[in-house]
């Protein structure tokens, strides 16, 4: 038993506990103090998690694994983390006291995502699950007085709750058929031969889960709890929790159910192709943008689908790069949201209408980063869908990659709407949009991100290959 | 030195230079980017060497070895004509754009950034690179067309680039096609031309890549994008669009399909021939009832390309030759028609060709460029049209002589409309509010002599262009005759 190989969970878990007691004794004029210490927290565990790279080892009897893979995903639960921290700076300003609420939450449900990502074991698996769950079910409550925020919380608590019993019901039947709850043990059992409970647990286990990265037909939750949620919590979770969803979607079903991977692809074919196709689709008529960016990101997690149904190296690493352009992608689009969302406080799309003369700055970084949500050129986004795309016609669903290409088509429409709101329509008020600089320091890193992680993508595409091939060794 | 590199990239530069100079700066910039940049791909193109077939001034470098992704660049005797009009064309195009007074900066920045894409789509050799060079010109032109355009300007900047998108659904999947069948595990187009693929493969493929070029060209039924971007689109960005945009389709025809999937070329020439002589007259016909000046012009450029799928359908040396130099020679003939329109609605503001009438005789200068872009563009000896268009005709005829006989009568309807239409613009009688109209300035005169005297010149001296061309289409040609 090493102790030291849980050193970034343990680190996070006692920050968080920190900023909540510390958040105690500060005075309303010293609350910034929270975002330091929870950047300071991020950072350590970050250092923490890039010290363990290359160890692929276990512990813990096998519940606690530190492979490429996990510290691929902890590192983009800590980035995704850190920039929301900032970016939502100026939400809190607006609801004075709940700082260390917010950040003591966000780095439970990080800690909980990061040991999602690093586990093979059905029962921790479900434990770190309920952690990032629980923290974030308060937070999408966290604005008391709001009554939309309430009912987000509320049916997101619902419905999770809903989910997590389907999951854990699919988790049973395995268990019973295997005697095991380790995926490498469950992966022998299920060798043996195929049973329909098998069949059965797997269409519980993909239910379960997606309802957790809000595949169709388990997203109704998203668009309401999106557009109810703070937006720095909806930021949160349009990226994190997606990916610690991915994350331990990939594990399970390469894993543990390799036996059973022709019936898992061809059903992870169905989901991927309704998700993107609904989601895009719908995203056409939003009127809000939290409620677009909403059903965006379900066609996001269509494409992502294709990559887990690639069932390859190549599908998984392009999953995981993608899932990290997403992260810096999806954070600098809602970074906006936030900071415009004193001129805009309604969050329509409308509202944008000349954003380019009150905030020149954000306008361009929200172009920017829908202009690589829909997959252009320079952008990330372009490279991740072209390794993406690649991997699922190296593997034969050359009828997913034109659909996911037409969705793609189609999400350009939505998404060239708001810019055309931003540069084309003449602006409503005239007085400039005034933000935080530490908010703004967030949205610059998120945007560089966008325009650099495409371009330079060879290294961390090349990471993100080698952690591939650690996840089933 | 890295010409191809610098023809790139130095407009990107210039391009956030001017988002960070002051708002009179722009003009000046992009004016003095896009000037060097012409200077640089004229170099390049008098240091070709025109005794070399295959890839010149190549640069190559590791990019994302992960993916077999390659920064590679060169230009042959296919692109380098096309390297110097889009030099020419940009460089035009911003002193047409010079008294632009509706947000410049942002406007000269995205003429230079739409400069770097279109670079970088003639002389890319990754198939990775092309395809995002090809992708980065979208953007850039949707703004251009939104804010700058006519009134219905959001319509025509939407349906471009979803014409466009769409076609490029279509090619990425017959690039992914080549580029896992061929098992080397490269996007480098000379290393996945020279492979062979079988032959029910290469016709899929083949047509995959040509739907995301016809749209482009944009070939027949895909064109209907085509007169609402004009239509709509500022003049320096019709000169651009109907310059060098078209051209992109050309290109990537003739270097993507017909040059590495050879065998799939000679099945599917017939059908291309078809094609062309589809779009030559259908261009042509529908030419003849337009009423407005751009939309005329805009269908004769349908027609015009026409030739280009023509000259590439002969499988040939000398019908490629024609169709390379019927794309350069588009690109200038008709970016100098829509000049010209530019200048007529500037002073009239119109370009409704019943209300206007006797302008000769109050802008005798403008009368006299339009009345010679006019006649290069239906193809009289001495401009380079001519040319053009002759080779595509000789090269055409052995093979495809329907084909040819009919496509020539493009050029007698292309007669008709521009002189009746040069006719109705600038003869008869003066209408009386047309009276305290001037004539084109200094500056304008320049622009369009600049046009004016590399039309004469490569009409008079054409085997500048040509013995360039040669040494591109001559191995491609010799590949698509199975040797």
């Amino acid at each position: 038993m090493n102790i030291a190989l849980l050193a970034p969970e343990l680190i996070l878990a006692t920050f968080a506990s920190l900023v909540i007691l510390v958040d105690l004794f500060l005075s309303p004029s010293a609350k910034r103090a929270n975002l330091y210490l929870t950047l300071a927290g991020i950072a350590l565990a970050a250092a923490a998690a890039l010290s363990l790279v290359g160890r692929n080892t276990t512990s813990f009897y096998g519940m606690l694994v530190v492979d490429d893979f996990a510290i691929f995903f902890k590192l983009a639960f800590l980035l995704a983390a850190a920039l929301v921290a900032m970016s939502a700076v100026p939400f809190l300003e607006r609801y004075p006291g709940a700082e260390g609420e917010f950040y003591g939450l966000m780095l439970f449900s990080t800690t909980g995502m990061m040991l999602m990502a690093g586990t093979r074991e059905l029962i921790s698996i479900y434990l770190a699950l309920e952690l990032t769950s629980i923290s974030l079910y308060l937070l999408a409550g966290l604005a008391k007085r709001d009554s939309k925020s309430s009912e987000a919380a509320l049916k997101y608590l619902l419905l999770g709750a809903l989910s997590s019993a389907v999951l854990l019901y699919g988790m049973a039947l395995l268990y019973g058929l295997s005697g095991t709850t380790e995926l490498a043990g469950i992966a022998k059992a299920a060798a043996v031969g195929v049973s329909p409970a098998m069949l059965l647990a797997v269409a519980m286990l993909a239910a379960g889960f997606g309802f957790k990265i809000a595949a169709v037909p388990f997203q109704m939750w998203a668009p309401d709890v999106y557009e109810g949620a703070p937006t720095p919590v909806t930021a949160f979770l349009s990226v994190a929790s997606k990916a610690a969803g991915f994350a331990v979607v990939v594990r399970v079903f390469t894993v543990a159910l390799g036996s059973v991977q022709a019936d898992w692809v061809s059903l992870f074919a169905v989901l991927s192709a309704l998700t993107m196709t609904l989601g895009n689709v719908v995203a056409l008529t939003q009127q809000n943008i939290k409620r677009m960016l909403a059903y965006s990101s379900i066609g996001h997690a269509g494409y992502l689908l294709l990559g887990v149904a690639a069932a390859s190296d190549a599908g998984v690493s392009s999953v995981m790069f993608y899932l990290l352009v997403y992260t810096v992608t999806n954070v600098a689009a809602f970074t906006v949201v936030i900071l415009a969302s004193r001129a805009i406080p309604d969050d329509r799309i409308d509202g944008y209408a000349g954003l380019h003369r009150r905030a020149p700055l954000l306008a361009f970084a929200m172009a920017v980063s829908l202009l690589s949500l829909a997959g252009l050129p320079p952008m990330a986004g372009f490279f991740a869908k072209f390794y993406l795309f690649a991997a699922a016609y190296q593997s034969g669903l050359i009828w997913l990659v034109v659909l996911g290409l037409i969705n793609s088509a189609i999400s350009l429409f939505y998404y060239v709407w708001v810019i055309r709101q931003m540069y084309l329509v003449a602006p409503t008020g005239e007085e400039p949009v005034r933000f935080p600089a530490v908010a703004f320091t967030s949205l610059v890193v998120a945007v560089v991100g966008v325009l650099a992680l495409g371009v330079l993508s060879d290294p961390f595409l090349g990471f993100a290959r080698v952690a591939a091939t650690t996840l089933v060794h | 030195m890295p010409y191809l590199s610098l023809i790139i990239f130095l407009p990107l530069a210039a391009a956030m230079a001017i988002a960070l100079a002051p708002r009179d700066w722009a003009r000046w910039i992009a004016g003095t980017a896009s000037l060097v940049v012409l200077a640089l791909s004229m170099q390049a193109f008098s240091i070709f060497d025109r005794a070399a077939t295959g890839f010149q001034l190549t640069e190559k470098a590791v990019w994302i070895p992960q993916f077999g992704v390659s920064y590679f660049l060169g230009v042959d005797g296919i692109s380098l004509p096309l390297v110097v009009l889009t030099g020419l064309l940009t460089f035009i195009a911003v002193l047409a754009s010079w008294r632009l007074e509706l947000r410049p900066k942002e406007y000269f920045a995205l003429v230079m950034v739409l400069e770097t894409a279109m670079m970088g789509v003639f002389t890319a050799l990754d198939l990775m690179l092309f395809f995002l060079f090809w992708e980065l010109e979208l953007a850039p032109m949707y703004l251009l067309i939104g804010v700058w355009g006519g009134p219905r300007r959001e319509y025509a900047a939407m349906k471009f680039i979803l014409y466009t998108i769409a076609g490029s659904v279509f090619m990425l999947v017959g690039i992914f096609a080549l580029y896992f069948s061929s098992g080397k595990g490269t996007f480098d187009m000379t290393v996945l031309a020279a492979q062979q693929y079988a032959a029910g493969f290469q016709l899929v493929v083949f047509m995959l890549l040509a739907i995301g070029f016809a749209v482009k060209i944009p070939v027949f039924p895909f064109h209907t994008w085509l007169p609402d971007a004009h239509v709509e689109a500022p003049t320096a960005i019709s000169v651009l669009l109907a310059g060098v945009l078209l051209k992109m389709g050309g290109y990537g025809l003739i270097r993507l399909p017909f040059g590495m999937l050879p065998d799939a070329a000679r099945e599917l020439a017939p059908w291309i021939a078809a094609l062309a002589v589809v779009n030559v007259l259908y261009g042509a016909a529908v030419s003849m009832v337009q009423e407005d000046l751009k939309k005329l012009i805009a269908y004769s450029s349908v027609s015009h390309m026409g030739y280009v799928l023509l000259g590439a359908a002969a499988l040939t040396g000398v019908g490629l030759q024609g169709a390379v130099l019927q794309m350069f020679t588009h690109g200038t003939i008709t970016g100098l028609l829509f000049l010209m329109v530019g200048l007529v609605y500037d002073r009239t503001h119109t370009r409704i060709i019943d209300k206007l009438g006797g302008l000769g005789a109050r802008m005798p200068a403008i009368a006299v460029v339009f009345v010679i872009a006019g006649l290069a563009s239906l193809g009289l000896p001495g401009m380079s049209g001519f040319v053009a268009e002759f080779l595509v005709f000789v090269g055409a005829f052995p093979v495809w002589q329907a084909a040819t006989i009919l496509a020539a009568f493009g050029i007698v309807i292309t007669a008709g409309y521009l002189l009746w239409m040069l006719q109705r613009v600038f003869m008869g009688p003066l209408p009386p509010q047309w009276a305290g109209l001037g004539d084109a300035s200094r500056l304008e005169l320049f622009t369009v002599g600049v046009m004016v005297a590399v039309i004469v010149g490569v009409g008079v001296y054409p085997s500048v262009l040509t013995d360039v061309i040669k040494m591109g289409v001559v191995p491609m040609a010799q590949r698509l005759a199975g040797m």
